[in-house]
């Protein structure tokens, strides 16, 4: 999941909710039963892995290598996560997820101050290029970084900003997609405003910032929840550009944790890194669920 | 679409598109370009200089057939994490569907995967079918089957697309769900009114109203396996066994920075660059266009 949904949620060809209405289809007595049986099923099978990986995360290596592990959570908690935290393996996972936390920052907030810049620019202004630049803009939403990971690893490298967090960032936010979900925000907004900004006199900068951007508030946040997590979870970039342990973040620190050849791998404290690895993003989309849903399906305006 | 009420000046516009233009010149049309450009040569063993090849990478990809089985199995992969992610998305989503009250529910719990990072679901699979130490992989040599993905390709595959199709299960199903509410209840009433079963109407009702939604997700979720599942593969089989589950994405990072081989990378990069480029084409043009049968 990327940006790039976002911009494909933008066409997405979803409706609007409807409001659920009792009607003569809806199931009653045992089918409504059945019904719960079928999504708790599912229910069940999509959290068995993270079940698992948080039981292991609770008990001890000796509890693990020799199968079958429990399925009821043991009492080295506390023991696994200080142990991932301030030891790790490579390097303490709370350096990593610190890491990954300026990563994801940078990306979302990088990102949609940049494009909300330019899709000002590009929407309220005529200016000699503002065409190109524009189909510029929208040809870089084509071309994800797994494609060109070569050539940018050199500029990268040419720039000197391997292991830091400018090279973690900056390829990232190269795309126009929010760029262009912004674009197509203020396109909605009235004339009306820009026109009453300009009779009263005010600058453009004062219009964009006192009237166009607590509009555009909601569509920021649920950008953000979208870029978050784009930019928690890559792993592919940050595996090329962070040689440095210290300088890994969490979701790609967690492979380099196996051992290489036949050693056993620490699960406990493995398992227990990927858990803290999915907490933060879990936590965004839960508590912003309304806001990540609408960022996802119902931005078709 | 332009608007009419507009500012005047040409300065300011440009400042404030210019942190957007250095850093796409910089980071996306310089590499872009460079990837197309290093397409074209081939650097000799010492890397000090470099040897016009035309289009001899991309001849030599066409015969290579490491990189032919590398397409049969991309094709393979992300036709079945698209099913697997899809199928199981739409039967919870028309399962939600026909609750009252509580597909809210579902749906908090059922979005959770979404969040996890596809290296991480990798991790956790491969936990889970480990060799030595999996839950499931023991419970199934109980059973009499010895499950070893190191060795055995199909149960390879098997895994990385189950790893894959697992987060996007949340997806999926979001744009199910909207989409199934999407549809106005009269017309299924009406179906019911006159004796269509459920399954009936799902055939003939249901399920093609919900084909833009399905033309949509179908799209996007070829994009994804193809893009973004490298952290699965990475993490889970590194491409292995054998050649298995090395997909196009999987072998420009091999080629490109394990082995070195810059100019058939760069020429990967470019055969993916026009993937893209077909997916965006067809998703803009379609989408737009609401399919509608």
């Amino acid at each position: 999941m990327t940006a790039r949904d976002a911009l494909a949620a933008e066409t997405a060809p979803v409706k609007s909710a409807r409001i659920p209405a009792e009607g003569m289809v809806e199931k009653r007595g045992i089918g409504i039963w059945f019904t719960h049986a079928g999504l708790i099923l599912g229910v069940i099978v999509i959290f068995f892995p993270i079940w698992l990986a948080f039981i292991a995360s609770t008990v001890s290596q000796p509890e693990i290598v020799r199968p079958p592990m429990p399925l009821l959570p043991g009492d080295q908690f506390i023991e696994n996560y200080t142990k991932a935290l301030f030891s790790g393996v490579n390097a303490p996972v709370a350096w990593m997820l610190f890491n990954s936390l300026v990563m994801a920052l940078g990306i979302s907030i990088g990102k949609i101050i940049i494009s909300l810049l330019s899709a000002f620019a590009i929407v309220y202004f005529r200016f000699p290029g503002r065409k190109l630049f524009f189909w510029l803009i929208f040809l870089t939403l084509m071309l994800p970084v797994e494609v060109r990971i070569v050539p940018t690893y050199e500029v990268i490298a040419n720039f000197g900003m391997l292991n830091s967090y400018s090279g973690l960032i900056f390829p990232l936010i190269a795309s126009a997609t929010a760029t262009f979900l912004f674009r197509q925000f203020f396109m909605t907004v009235p004339d009306e405003l820009a026109e009453a900004a300009r009779v009263d006199g005010a600058r453009p900068m004062r219009f964009f910032w006192d009237i166009l951007l607590p509009m555009s508030r909601t569509n920021m946040a649920a950008l953000f929840v979208i870029l978050f997590i784009y930019g928690w979870n890559q792993y592919l970039w940050p595996l090329l550009i962070t040689t440095d342990p210290s300088m890994n973040t969490i979701v790609m620190g967690l492979k380099q944790m196996f051992p290489s050849g036949d050693d056993i791998a620490d699960w406990p404290v493995i398992m227990a890194t990927s858990i803290l690895a999915m907490i933060p993003p879990v936590i965004v989309v839960i508590s912003m669920q309304k806001l990540f849903i609408r960022g996802l399906v119902d931005s078709e305006k | 679409m332009e608007k009419r009420v507009t500012f005047k000046g040409w300065l300011l516009p440009m400042l404030l598109l210019l942190p957007q233009v250095f850093i796409t010149a910089a980071f996306f049309f310089y590499p872009a370009g460079q990837a197309i450009y290093q397409s074209l040569f081939i650097p000799d063993p010492f890397g000090l200089s470099m040897q016009y090849v035309g289009l001899g990478n991309f001849e030599y990809l066409a015969k290579d057939p490491y990189y032919r089985a590398s397409f049969v199995t991309t094709a393979v992969f992300s036709g079945l994490v698209t099913l697997v992610s899809m199928g199981m998305a739409l039967y919870l989503a028309v399962l939600a569907d026909r609750l009252i009250k509580g597909s809210g529910t579902y749906r908090t719990l059922l979005i959770w995967p979404y969040a996890v990072a596809p290296a991480v679901a990798g991790v956790l699979w491969m936990f889970m079918f480990n060799t030595r130490v999996g839950v499931i992989s023991w419970y199934l040599g109980l059973l009499g089957y010895d499950w070893n993905h190191v060795l055995n390709e199909t149960e390879a595959m098997g895994l990385v697309v189950v790893a894959s199709s697992w987060g996007r299960v949340s997806y999926n199903f979001l744009f199910f769900l909207a989409g199934l509410q999407a549809i106005p209840r009269s017309v299924i009433e009406a179906a019911a009114i006159d004796g269509a079963r459920f399954w009936t109407r799902f055939r003939t009702i249901v399920f093609p109203l919900l084909s833009p939604t399905t033309f949509f997700l179908l799209v996007v979720n070829i994009v994804y396996a193809f893009f973004e599942t490298f952290g699965v593969i990475h993490t889970i089989t590194s491409g292995g066994p054998q050649q298995a589950t090395t997909i196009l994405v999987y072998k420009v990072y091999k080629d490109g920075f394990v082995g070195q081989d810059l100019g058939s990378s760069a020429a990967q990069s470019v055969v993916l660059l026009l993937v893209v480029g077909l997916l965006t084409v067809i998703q803009f043009k379609y989408i737009e266009r609401r399919v509608h049968y």
